[in-house]
């Protein structure tokens, strides 16, 4: 394991949290209530923050003087390693709150696991980020349920939500030849330890909600390889506007 | 590491006079972000831990300790310490009074907060009418450490401390 395999694979974690916040951070002024509009931009708060610590650590790594800021901004399209489950785009409140409940259960398994890695530095960012993920997935779970043993009108378009989004759960199991190098130094950590119980935890939630669980045949991927949808474009569009427009600027 | 902050005699009471950029009744001593505060001449070190990962605060929390610690003729150094994570048991009592005064429940101990992430109630009183007939509107308020109660007897709405365990 190299440093930069080490790099590799926090990205494939703190990627996640960059833009998912970024998605949640479009609904500013723009959610369904003022109360959602607050939770799911407090959370967008909670997760750039917690890729700010991976982002300084990444930074600390790196043999030519980045800063975070140059981590979070100035890549290209292929070396952001998300899964595209965070890169769907805000629909409508069922396909947020889908999205973010199936993120929320895996995002919260994976941090129990990283509590447990040798490597100090990801240890104190699970250990830190754990207490307000729980906070999210209590959050994301509720509203599911809400949704789905709700109204007619609701239970079909979060059952819509769910059918969708349903293809983009497999990648975040998704570990490429780098990961697997780092998670044999117990430096980073297997997904596939607690895929089994993610899928019986979403699924239980699910029919508690009285929504029935897809039975697909086909999972999307690409994004952890760099490989995007179409969405990243615009995601990144705007994330990158003031450093592709005014270069090397300051604030 | 140790759970209780070492801080230099002759820092705390610079310390002590910088508040919390948002709650402005709340020192950052009584916060329990400061974890360490050592003087070597005069070159002064502070270590701060973040409350929530994604505190805004935190920065100008930064900025503060090092204006005020250079306006006292020190070279001051800042440094942002993840571990151990900081929890809501770090605030000390005084600062809990004072946020109950100022009309922000303080967190209750851990807990209650624990039943809350296991989907029972929490009972959070009042901090105007103390009465305990209150119930959660949302786990999210103003900021990212807060929650929003109302009370159901004095009607008014309020901010509660979330606790971090």
């Amino acid at each position: 394991m190299t440093t930069k395999n080490l790099a590799h694979y926090i990205y494939g974690i703190a990627d996640n949290a960059l833009i998912l916040g970024q998605r949640l951070s479009e609904l500013c002024g723009h959610g369904p209530t003022l109360e959602t509009d607050i939770a799911l931009t407090n959370m967008a708060l909670d997760l750039l923050g917690q890729t700010r610590s991976y982002y300084q650590y990444i930074a600390n790594l790196s043999t030519e003087n980045l800063t975070e800021d140059d981590v979070a901004f100035l890549r290209k399209e292929r070396e952001y390693r998300n899964v595209l489950l965070v890169e769907q785009p805000n629909t409508d409140f069922a396909y947020i709150i889908v999205r973010q409940y199936f993120f929320d259960v895996f995002h919260f398994m994976q941090l129990q696991l990283l509590q447990q890695s040798k490597d100090v530095n990801l240890t104190a960012i699970a250990h830190k980020s754990i207490k307000e993920v729980g906070y999210h997935k209590q959050f994301s779970g509720d509203w599911v349920k809400r949704l789905g043993d709700g109204t007619a009108e609701s239970h079909e378009k979060v059952q819509q939500a769910v059918t969708d989004l349903w293809a983009f759960t497999e990648e975040l199991f998704y570990l490429s030849g780098q990961d697997k190098l780092v998670i044999e130094t117990g430096h980073g950590i297997n997904p596939e330890q607690f895929k089994e119980k993610y899928y019986q935890t979403i699924s239980q939630l699910l029919k508690e909600s009285t929504l029935e669980v897809p039975e697909a045949k086909y999972f999307q991927k690409g994004g952890k390889d760099g490989i995007h949808s179409e969405h990243m474009g615009y995601i990144l569009a705007e994330m990158q506007f003031m450093q592709r427009a005014y270069p090397d600027m300051k604030w | 590491m140790s759970e209780h902050p070492q801080i230099h005699p002759d820092l705390f009471p610079i310390l002590k006079s910088i508040p919390d950029p948002e709650i402005p009744v709340l020192s950052i001593i009584d916060l329990g972000v400061v974890r360490h505060a050592e003087l070597k001449g005069q070159n002064a070190v502070v270590n701060i831990t973040p409350t929530y990962s994604g505190c805004p605060a935190m920065d100008v929390i930064g900025d503060d300790i090092k204006k005020a610690l250079s306006d006292k003729g020190y070279r001051p150094k800042v440094n942002l310490i993840l571990a151990p994570a900081w929890t809501t048991d770090w605030m000390t009592e005084e600062g809990k009074k004072a946020l109950k005064t100022y009309g922000i429940a303080p967190p209750m101990d851990a807990t209650s907060d624990k039943k809350a992430l296991l989907g029972e109630e929490q009972v959070i009183p009042c901090p105007q009418c103390e009465s305990k007939n209150t119930k959660l509107v949302s786990q999210f308020a103003s900021t990212a450490c807060k929650a929003m109660f109302k009370c159901q007897d004095c009607e008014e709405t309020f901010d509660y401390f979330k606790c971090l365990i």
